[in-house]
């Protein structure tokens, strides 16, 4: 047995520490860790997976630590994966999120990670997957992503949950900024944390009417885009509709997270009832395949190209001397 | 595509509040390439250790201003040792007097760093120091 296969062993047996370290090895990339991750994968499919992202300040990190405590008392276990950006200058990162959420250390049932973006080719959505799929068969019955909702590599992450919280809070600029990220999107679920501060009233009813607004797109938008794949299955899913709705929290107090956690579980049997959880997973596994694929060829092909002359494609670029469009069809055919 | 970084925890064990020197700490050892986990302030010694198992790092840094370090370190050490972490790196930074010194590296602590030490030489000991126990 490989050390690797060691590892799977150790973890499928609830060792912690082996746990930690297959996570290491998933988000290193290291080789024989893509083995550890096929040996685990027949185990996974427990866990139900819950993104949590928002605005920086909004609160977060404090809403995932009060909402793991109302999990813990309703039973179950959860493994959380806190998301924070690398700096693009040294490549290292100050990942702060287990600040707020001291209240669940000494807790075995709660497993918590901290993970840089990193930055490296789009990697990152790969890397996460494989963690997630590791605390998956690890047994956890949560596993809450938590992101920075920021941009696109978010809008991918969600991808990988099954229910989307996304987090706002009063006085953060809301129209613009909700606008702006495009998050409003992906949400399943819609929390207003610092309920207790003043203009929460009219930070719900601004998001209630961007819900509005974008109602119609949503439904033949974001949850149909499956049907254009081929062999999908039939349209009639479009008229399977979720009200987002709009939840006040005050996560520092715990208020509103039981609400919160019952919610995520009536949306889970809204994706059961409908159909639609087949749908979502389908649709995470095509993008997590065609993200995968591009990753690897990219990887493949740029390996296979001399230095020298990705160099000299890109001098005559920059030179004017080559459109992209002729150069990423010489890099592919050569001259 | 392997891609391995050094990560290291933060931590404030002990009751007083004062971060400036941690986050100082934080911030340069991220500058140096690293990723740190800062836990915050008034972590006990069980708290401290199981994160470190949890985010399996391999440098544990502790910031004392409180005069506590004789107590806290041991139990660290102590809990270390229990959940096999042994191969950590442990440092210590803060207010330590000169003659608690010694008595804190024979424990086993890798390195203790006072105020005005160079932050960069934190970070170079923590490379150079890795780079030995892997070769």
């Amino acid at each position: 047995m490989t050390a690797d296969h060691t590892l799977v062993q150790s973890v499928l047996g609830g060792d912690r520490r082996a746990l930690a370290r297959l996570i290491t090895r998933v988000e290193n990339q290291a080789p024989g860790a893509f083995d550890a991750v096929s040996l685990l994968y027949p185990h996974t499919g427990h866990a139900y997976l819950v993104g949590i992202t928002g605005a920086p300040g909004t609160g977060k990190s404090t809403v995932v630590n009060a909402y793991t405590r109302s999990l813990r008392a309703a039973g179950f276990t959860v493994a959380i994966v806190a998301v924070d950006p690398s700096s693009p200058f040294s490549g290292g990162a100050v990942l702060g999120d287990r600040i707020r959420m001291t209240e669940l250390a000494g807790d075995r049932g709660v497993f918590i990670r901290s993970m840089a973006s990193r930055g490296s080719l789009g990697g990152l959505a790969a890397a996460i997957g494989d963690v997630v799929r590791v605390l998956d068969a690890a047994g956890f019955d949560y596993v809450l992503i938590e992101t920075v909702g920021a941009g696109q590599s978010e809008v991918d992450i969600a991808r990988m949950a099954y229910t989307t919280v996304v987090v706002d809070a009063p006085g953060m600029g809301d129209d613009v900024q909700a606008i702006k990220a495009g998050i409003l999107e992906i949400a399943d679920i819609l929390v207003v944390n610092k309920a207790d501060r003043p203009g929460v009233k009219n930070t719900v009813r601004t998001l209630r009417a961007m819900l509005d607004l974008g109602h119609r797109l949503r439904t033949v938008g974001h949850h149909s885009a499956v049907v254009i794949q081929p062999g999908a299955p039939p349209a009639e899913q479009v008229y399977d509709f979720w009200d987002v709705p709009i939840l006040e929290t005050i996560a520092t107090e715990a208020a509103g997270l039981d609400t919160l956690r019952e919610v995520v579980e009536q949306h889970r049997a809204h994706l059961q009832e409908s159909g639609t959880l087949a749908d979502r997973e389908r649709e995470r596994v095509v993008s997590e395949l065609s993200t995968r694929l591009r990753d690897t060829l990219l990887a493949r092909l740029l390996d296979q190209r001399a230095p020298d002359v990705i160099e000299d494609v890109i001098r005559r670029m920059v030179a004017r001397e080559l459109d992209p469009g002729s150069a990423v069809r010489e890099l592919i055919n050569g001259r | 595509m392997t891609e391995e970084k050094i990560r290291v925890l933060i931590a404030k064990p002990g009751l007083d509040g004062h971060d400036r020197g941690a986050k100082v700490i934080a911030r340069a050892l991220r500058d140096a390439g690293m990723e740190v986990i800062y836990t915050g302030l008034r972590q006990t010694p069980e708290m401290i250790v199981e994160a470190a198992l949890q985010e399996d790092v391999q440098v544990i840094g502790l910031s004392i201003l409180s005069g506590a370090h004789m107590a806290l370190v041991p139990r660290v050490i102590e809990l270390m040792q229990a959940e096999g972490l042994d191969d950590v790196l442990l440092l210590v930074g803060g207010i330590i007097p000169d003659e608690d010194v010694s008595a804190l590296v024979d424990m086993g602590v890798s390195g203790v760093f006072g105020p005005g030490t160079n932050t960069e030489a934190i970070a170079r000991h923590i490379q150079t120091t890795l780079a030995a126990a892997h070769s």
